[in-house]
């Protein structure tokens, strides 16, 4: 038992390799008996977390859970594991819409044993970004995650469409949208590579806990270059390829492509979870590391982050492809947490600042659960119809009660109704960032109009109008499996709603304590 | 006294060789199963040396002498340190798989295979040789073979061609370093070749600075540097896949090794001050290596450029003289052996069933191998640098010896990672994905079992050292630190 306890969290990030291991050797024609293994082994790492939720502190500070082994000693970077309140929900998040996730896709029937093993791989990748403070195993987690996530788009995105290059050369919807997702990425994080490397020369170690105390307040000059110079080009080099990711405004043309292209499970995880690594990599190393930098850029960030939500919900208005409105909610939606972000490092140390931190932390959580809803609830309509043309459904509710309740349910969660979880993130990232940004943030309070418009949308093509006959007697109802996909979705948009505390104790006893 | 192991090694494949020319020639059978003996005999011995090399005492370990030529002080004096232990068993792996590999040959295989051993003898020579003369010996009998090797089993369209090319080119390398070697020999007034020796004498300034270029660039020939780097590809290409395999996954090594090994090593004033400009050449073989492997469309020309491109970042990693720099670069010359063995042995899975290389013609081949397809995905992370994987280790810390050398080397040098996924990438999605051209349905075999053997030892190997860096990079860092030590702690 004190075994498991000393080495939770690298059972936690390892057991997804194991379920892999154990898939591989299994015979690929047995594709139930592939996916309930997948699926049982997916729930360890919950089990686990949960046993981690339950036994963090959240009022002790620093980290907890801390390990550390030799990993490549010869430039001082080592296995080193912790998690605080901020990566500990991340954590929960992972690991619950994992088994969700391969639970939706269980109606996958290609090459079923790869595509679950690519699942762990991925899994893998995530958790590590939140579990590590190593900062070049945190680099490791993060690039390695493109990987799967770029084979799943290839190989299981959606078969149709084509794009045309410059040059009018053709290629699939799915291997532009990968290639694109891969490169974009890599690119992005070049110079964040670039700044690791150029850290670990200078500070002469990786280990986050360390570069927090020694990194903000190095001195001097590199190669005849004063630091403050040095430190605002690291600083933005690490914004860019977290920008990237989360994405901000002008970054995210990557990710309606990637989005849209992903087979369904993948799309939300994308979104789910992909997403928060950006939003992630912002509180962990850019607010530490850069306090000063932070501070006098984080206007130009809330701009971003504002920009980010209006057109990202203006967008999302003018879309007729119900998977693409969703995947631009989530440039909408991910604005807010950066504008969380923004408004605390120009206030750090403030009321104000612990507020919307607080704020965008669970907005990072409740995007996760309500983007994944969302996206699995467009895949299931998407399995019965072939189509994701809004124009072409109508008026479906009386064919499919339930999933109308249900996607009427999950939109509202995703439009910020009081009452469910969007409401009480987006409302205390505004409330803080309202003293520090009040301009900017009453900008994006327009965004939220819009919020509700593109969500209006979805649900009126979709569910009501005129009843699209073709549709009659060939649309089943949403099936038991796919309800249990949705269920603790549900459960947990209203369970945040409502009761909130029991989140935002977590969060804000660490963004209190680290910030 | 000890069992002598790397004469051992050394002179396996030798004997093998002269064994495998006394059996008649048409019964091939037994001179592939002696080439499999020998080849799995040297890979156990140089693992044992790998795994009993002491860390923590550092230095030249399994030392060896046997007077060879006493009056012109010449002795076959081996020993291998943090540095070349790796790269002995590199040979060893490189060796096994080609031989496993090149099962199928029917053209002549006994001189095939003795031609191969020969080689593979003078690159466990180079590797282990503390004797400059023997260093020299080793090279060339390591060249050598070569010219027939391509010459006569090569790709039909270019071999002579390729083969005249990469001999020339080689010979006058090495008679350029010779040279230079010889003028350590009289200066140092020693009247030895024990490179042990010659570490401790100090040449002056003057002659290190006028010499070191003769000796680096004779040997830095072969490692590929830009812009001596145009016989590589053509070699690459025209060789049958086991050479292709050999060149450029060891005997490319052989020359950064002896450009390390002679000319820093020995002359270590002289490489702090050319080093500027060399590492310049060296940026252009990482960026316009990438670039021009993005561009071709011959899938064996692709692999042979990115060859070059990443014996850039060895070239890079030696010439910022710093810790990491030299401790990256040394990592990078086995991962990149490793690699660059995986891809030829590829590229030959694919053309022995397509009996094409153009890129754009080929398609689909993971669903007749699948398993080729998944090594080479192998490959191709390791070669774009992505971390999990050897090459991710092995580069990190060469960008890091930059950015305590020149720092905006470093980020030029950065593009090639973008470049390098980008033509990785395309060749996953048009070879591997995508679909089958129609010519091809049907008629692709799987590869056999020998193969696969092959091409999981490869992608393990990478995967190892790039989950847990700690197998080798203490011992690499062993041996660096001695080099330090000559670099005046530079």
């Amino acid at each position: 038992m004190d075994f498991i306890f000393n080495h939770l969290l690298t059972l936690i990030l390892f057991t997804p390799v194991l379920g892999a291991v154990i898939l591989l050797f299994l015979p690929k024609e047995q594709v139930n008996l592939i996916r309930w293994t997948a699926l049982i082994l997916s729930f360890i790492p919950l089990a686990l977390t949960l046993v981690l939720w339950f036994n963090f502190d959240p009022n002790l500070p620093g980290f907890q859970f801390e390990e550390q082994a030799v990993w490549y000693e010869a430039i001082n970077s080592s296995y080193h594991l912790g998690v605080d309140g901020i990566s500990l929900t991340m954590v929960l998040l992972t690991t619950l819409l994992t088994p969700l996730a391969i639970l939706a896709s269980f109606s996958v029937g290609d090459r079923v044993k790869s595509y679950m093993i690519l699942f762990f791989l991925l899994e893998l990748g995530m958790l590590g970004v939140f579990v590590v403070l190593d900062l070049l195993l945190f680099f490791v987690f993060w690039e390695f995650g493109l990987v799967p996530m770029y084979f799943l788009i290839n190989q299981w995105g959606s078969e149709k469409g084509e794009r045309t290059l410059w040059g009018g050369r053709k290629m699939s919807a799915r291997g532009y949208a990968s290639f694109k997702f891969m490169i974009y990425t890599m690119a992005g994080s070049l110079g964040l590579l670039l700044a690791i490397q150029m850290i670990g020369v200078v500070a002469g170690t990786f280990d986050l806990v360390e570069l927090f105390r020694i990194w903000p307040s190095v001195d001097g000059t590199f190669f005849g270059v004063p630091f403050t110079t040095v430190k605002t080009i690291a600083f933005w080099a690490f914004v860019i390829a977290f920008a990237i990711k989360v994405p901000v405004w002008p970054f995210h043309t990557w990710l309606p492509d990637a989005h849209t292209e992903a087979p369904t499970a993948g799309s939300m995880l994308l979104a789910g979870v992909l997403l928060k690594l950006g939003a992630y990599g912002f509180l962990r190393l850019v607010l530490p590391l850069y306090p000063a930098e932070s501070q006098q850029y984080a206007g130009a960030l809330a701009v971003l982050a504002v920009l980010a939500i209006i057109f990202g919900a203006l967008a999302s208005w003018s879309q007729n492809d119900f998977k693409r409105l969703v995947a631009y909610s989530s440039v909408n939606h991910m604005g807010f947490v950066v504008l969380g972000i923004a408004a605390a490092a120009a206030a750090i140390g403030t009321e104000n600042a612990a507020i919307a931190l607080d704020g965008a932390i669970l907005q990072m959580f409740n995007h996760g659960v309500s983007a994944a809803g969302m996206f699995f609830l467009v895949g299931v309509i998407y399995e019965r119809t072939h189509t994701r043309d809004l124009n072409e459904y109508g008026g479906l509710f009386p064919l499919v009660p339930v999933y109308g309740g249900i996607l009427i349910f999950t939109s509202m969660a995703s439009l910020g109704l009081p009452g469910l979880n969007g409401f009480i993130s987006e409302f205390l990232v505004i409330r803080g960032s309202w003293p520090v940004f009040s301009v900017l943030t009453a900008l994006g309070m327009i965004g939220l109009f819009f919020t509700g418009a593109y969500i209006l949308k979805g649900i009126r093509q979709v569910l009501h109008g005129p009843l699209n006959e073709r549709w009659v007697g060939h649309l089943p109802e949403i099936n038991a499996r796919e309800i249990f996909v949705i269920v603790p979705l549900m459960v947990l948009m209203l369970w945040i709603g409502v009761w909130p505390a029991s989140f935002l104790y977590v969060i804000n006893q660490a963004v209190v304590m680290f910030f | 006294m000890q069992f002598p192991v790397l004469s051992v090694i050394v002179f396996t494949p030798l004997v093998a060789a002269v064994i495998m020319l006394l059996i008649p020639a048409d019964r091939k059978t037994e001179v592939r199963v002696t080439a499999l003996a020998a080849a799995t005999f040297a890979l156990f011995l140089s693992i044992w040396v790998y795994f009993n090399y002491d860390v923590n005492a550092g230095g030249y370990q399994f030392l060896e002498r046997y007077e060879w030529l006493p009056p012109l002080g010449i002795s076959l004096f081996l020993g291998v340190d943090g540095v070349s232990a790796p790269l002995v068993l590199l040979t060893g792996i490189v060796m096994f798989t080609g031989v496993l590999i090149s099962w199928k040959i029917d053209d002549r295989p006994r001189e095939f295979f003795a031609f191969l051993f020969i080689l593979a003898s003078g690159v466990f020579g180079v590797f282990a040789a503390l004797d400059l003369f023997m260093l020299f010996f080793f090279y060339e009998i390591a060249v050598f073979p070569m010219y027939l090797l391509i010459a006569i089993w090569g790709w039909k369209e270019t071999r002579e061609y390729a083969a005249m090319k990469l001999t020339l080119y080689l010979f006058v390398g090495s008679m350029i370093a010779l040279v230079g070697a010889l003028a350590m020999y009289f200066t140092s007034g020693l009247g030895t070749f024990d490179m042990l020796a010659l570490e401790s004498v100090n040449f002056s300034p003057e002659f290190q600075r006028f010499w070191f270029p003769f000796v680096f660039f004779g040997f830095a020939v072969l490692g590929g540097i830009f812009p001596f780097h145009n016989w590589s590809p053509d070699g690459h290409v025209a060789a049958p896949t086991a050479v292709s395999m050999f060149h450029a996954g060891v005997l490319m090594k052989v020359g950064a090794f002896a450009a390390l090994r002679v000319a820093i090593m020995l002359l270590p004033e002289g490489a702090q001050a050319h080093m500027w400009w060399i590492i310049l050449l060296a940026l252009v073989n990482v960026v316009y290596g990438a670039f021009i492997a993005m561009i071709q469309t011959d899938f064996k020309y692709v692999i042979g450029f990115s060859s070059v491109s990443h014996m850039g970042l060895v070239m890079l990693g030696f010439a910022s003289l710093t810790p990491q720099g030299i401790l990256g670069a040394s990592v990078q010359m086995f991962s990149h052996g490793v690699m660059t063995a995986l891809f030829f042995a590829v590229v030959g899975m694919v053309y022995d069933q397509a009996h094409t290389r153009e890129i754009n013609n080929l398609g689909g081949f993971r669903f007749a191998m699948p398993m080729v397809a998944l090594a080479f995905i192998v490959g191709g992370l390791v070669s774009m640098g992505m971390p999990g994987f050897s090459g991710f280790v092995a580069e990190f810390p060469i960008f890091m010896g930059l950015w305590n050398s020149y720092p905006w080397i470093a980020i030029v040098a950065a593009i090639s990672i973008v470049i390098t996924a980008s033509y990785i990438i395309r060749i996953v999605g048009k070879v591997f994905f995508g679909a089958m051209p129609a010519q091809f349905a049907g008629h692709i075999q799987d590869v056999t079992v020998l193969d696969k053997v092959a091409l999981v030892l490869l992608s393990g190997v990478l995967i190892l050292v790039g989950v847990y860096p700690s197998v080798m990079v203490p011992m690499v860092q062993s041996g660096v630190n001695y080099i330090l030590r000559l670099l005046g702690g530079a």
